[in-house]
């Protein structure tokens, strides 16, 4: 068997809508499991970017890369691993302020896990920490018998160590007309 | 037609005339009906054919687009009109034919309100298209409609569908067309490396046992020419898979038949004893390859493709030429040796002919009463010259005929290959008809499939569509009986049909009709039906429990195909 490992797969496409429909159908039609994806306008205007995390085999990954790269307005399609990315996932955990307070232990938390108070008000108060899935997690786990009210996750971002040249694909697309 | 305010609905018309659009398959109502007016303003120019079924209406621009090149055009009203389309739509995605379908819709401010007739048809067709939208405004029209048929046919083709809301159908707005010449995130002609060039061309000079197996993409990519002449400089003997049928005369003598799991005895057991396998505008089908570890493992493989998808995806390519097959193949050729393969080529002849007495010899020349299948074709080859155009549905005839038809003509066997969908044929035909007004279009078709669309004998007859219908009935739905009784011990689970008189049914639409129960009748009702310049439906009773062979079992090698 060929092993499993984490691809971050990033799509370069036009501004649509459905698309993200039509993605998500590629994964669906051969039962994948997408374990995090998020979308925003890259650094080209009116360009998408979704960062799509799946754990495959590399011929898996490769087919679906494929796959979407075939969408009509679908530009470029990359895959890496982990090691040829740079990523980072947000997380906001929601207290109750009280708890700030009378848990002394709570400050020194938030502060060895540089993570960021975002807000305080009488009754809660909202942490914020970017990182990878195990400091979140970390603080997840160091937080969490105080009380959490609220605990939310982001998709991963991701930016590739090699360039991606997309702005050279588009141009090319200039010239040619 | 610039700077002249006028509605979406005639927009419509005045795209699909931008188009070379004359003719349109649909089905009114409702959400439509703008658009219906202006055809009906407009029917000097753009002839509208109504089907009896909106199912019945795709698969005829499907059957109108694989005989004439072009792209097929099917047009129905929102809700069940749409979803009525689907099965045709994805039996044209995953045969890639250029087939452009266009839907009302609710207004616009009704969207998501589950209005009547509403249903998203955008979101049900997505998986489905190579390409889908919706219109909300008039203005999108023109430049929608123009990217709508350039997807369609470009690179490798695939249907589109166009939703278009009936608010915007209503709307006024300045209309000017101009056709799309390309879209910046698509590019439908991968440019050809010249390294794959290079490299397919040494392994074809160096082969002693080369295959070729050819698919559709020779005949979508209009390169029979390039494909016959490649084929004969290289001298190797070229097996078809369903689709590719028909893109090389089937007498020519490197042709050596169909490969897959009803395919010929000596291609499927030689796949697995050839040096090289070039595989040229086909997919790997998983009923082409059988179990795929086991496939040609012994070969290098050259995959040509247009579509850089299908490289690696079911066998992996040694060598890929990713690009249109038209130059590919023309390039290849200049680089290749002038060679013969008798030796190798003697193989398949000495395969051919334990075949023949296995199993071809008592599908022409049975010994029992009962007629068969494959004599009803050879009777059809004989009076059509093998000139004709072959449409079949799904099921045993469709493997009867695709071996036996004989084919002199590239776009002459119309089927439903990948999606095998039953009720295909009869409505295919009349559009490949339409689309081939000078040919003789042959529809062959079982009892279950035939039954499917059946009420387009109403459209047949309304149009007087000369299209020649011929049943074969063995009263079962004879492909899933054949393996209940090869695989279920004989458990003949809903598979035995009590068909109702075939030939009154026809006699009802008006149309000539006759029923064939005996050899001596078979030739002159096939030769009265062939000669008749009307739509004519011939019932050929044959035998019942009769079974397709050769056989390769579902996820066999295909060097273990069966002869009995």
């Amino acid at each position: 068997m060929e092993k499993k490992n984490n691809y971050t797969i990033s799509v370069y496409t036009e501004n649509n809508v459905g698309l993200l429909h039509r993605l998500s159908a590629i994964f669906l039609k051969r039962h994948i499991n997408i374990e995090s994806f998020t979308t925003s306008e890259c650094e080209i205007k009116d360009v998408f970017r979704f960062i799509i995390v799946v754990k495959m085999t590399k011929s898996g990954v490769e087919k679906v890369s494929k796959q979407i790269e075939k969408q009509v307005e679908v530009i470029r399609v990359f895959f890496h691993t982990d090691s040829e990315t740079i990523f980072q996932e947000s997380a906001l955990y929601k207290m109750k302020s009280s708890a700030l307070f009378e848990e002394r232990h709570i400050q020194n938390i938030i502060k060895e896990s540089n993570a960021r108070i975002v807000t305080v008000n009488p009754d809660y108060f909202v942490i914020e920490k970017t990182g990878f899935r195990d400091d979140t997690e970390k603080l997840y786990n160091d937080l969490e018998k105080y009380g959490l009210l609220q605990f939310t996750r982001s998709g991963r971002i991701a930016v590739s160590k090699e360039k991606m040249g997309i702005s050279e694909i588009l141009n090319t697309f200039k010239i040619q007309k | 037609m610039k700077n002249k305010k006028i509605s979406g609905a005639e927009a419509v018309v005045h795209s699909l005339l931008n188009e070379g659009v004359d003719l349109i398959w649909g089905y009114p109502g409702g959400a439509i009906m703008p658009v219906y007016d202006e055809f009906y303003k407009f029917q000097d120019k753009l002839q509208h054919i109504l089907a009896r079924h909106e199912q019945g209406a795709i698969h005829a621009a499907q059957g109108y687009a694989r005989s004439s090149g072009r792209v097929g055009v099917a047009i129905a009203t929102s809700g069940p009109g749409a979803t009525n389309l689907v099965t045709g739509i994805a039996d044209a995605q995953i045969d890639s034919t250029p087939v452009v379908c266009i839907t009302g819709q609710v207004s616009s401010h009704l969207l998501g309100s589950d209005a009547f007739q509403e249903t998203d048809i955008i979101g049900i067709s997505m998986p489905v298209t190579k390409w889908n939208y919706q219109i909300t405004k008039a203005s999108e029209i023109p430049e929608i409609f123009a990217k709508a048929f350039y997807i369609a046919k470009s690179g490798r083709p695939g249907p589109v569908l166009i939703d278009i809301t009936k608010d915007a159908q209503f709307e006024l707005f300045d209309f000017e067309y101009s056709k799309c010449k390309g879209i910046r995130s698509y590019n439908p002609l991968p440019t050809i490396s010249n390294d794959s060039i290079d490299n397919a061309s040494k392994l074809i000079n160096n082969a002693k046992k080369p295959l070729i197996v050819w698919g559709q993409g020779v005949i979508l990519g209009n390169a029979e020419k390039e494909f016959k002449d490649f084929v004969e400089k290289s001298g190797i003997p070229a097996a078809w898979t369903i689709l590719g049928l028909s893109a090389l005369p089937t007498s020519h003598d490197l042709n050596v038949g169909m490969v897959g799991m009803h395919g010929n005895y000596g291609p499927n057991i030689l796949t697995n004893k050839c040096d090289l396998l070039i595989a040229v505008g086909m997919r790997f089908d998983d009923r082409v390859t059988g179990d795929p570890k086991t496939y040609a493992s012994q070969a290098k493989i050259i995959h040509l493709d247009i579509d850089p998808a299908e490289i690696n995806k079911n066998i992996i390519a040694d060598v890929p030429v990713i690009g249109d097959c038209k130059d590919s193949l023309k390039r290849i050729t200049n680089k290749i040796e002038k060679k013969s393969h008798s030796k190798w080529i003697s193989k398949f002849d000495d395969l051919m002919k334990i075949e023949f007495e296995k199993v071809i010899k008592s599908d022409l020349n049975p010994l029992k009463d009962g007629l068969t299948m494959g004599e009803s074709i050879i009777a059809i080859n004989e009076f059509t010259n093998g000139d004709a155009i072959i449409v079949t549905d799904v099921g045993q005839h469709q493997m009867v005929a695709c071996r036996y038809a004989n084919f002199v003509k590239s776009k002459s066997n119309i089927t439903s290959g990948g999606l095998g969908t039953m009720g295909f044929a009869l409505p295919a035909a009349m559009g490949a008809k339409m689309g081939a007004l000078n040919r003789e279009v042959v529809a062959v078709i079982g009892d279950g499939g035939y039954q499917m669309t059946i009420q387009e004998l109403g459209t047949i007859f309304q149009l007087q569509i000369p299209v020649k219908i011929v049943i074969l009935n063995n009263d079962f739905l004879g492909m899933v009986r054949q393996w209940q009784q090869l695989f279920f011990d004989k458990r003949y689970a809903s598979t035995e049909m009590v068909n109702p008189d075939f030939v009154a049914i026809a006699k009802g639409y008006y149309l000539d009709s006759e029923r064939v129960k005996d050899r001596k009748d078979l030739k002159p009702a096939v030769e009265r039906m062939i000669k008749s310049k009307k739509p004519y439906v011939l019932e050929i009773c044959v035998e019942k429990e009769n079974n397709v062979f050769p056989m390769i079992p579902t996820g066999a090698s295909v060097s273990d195909i069966r002869l009995n």
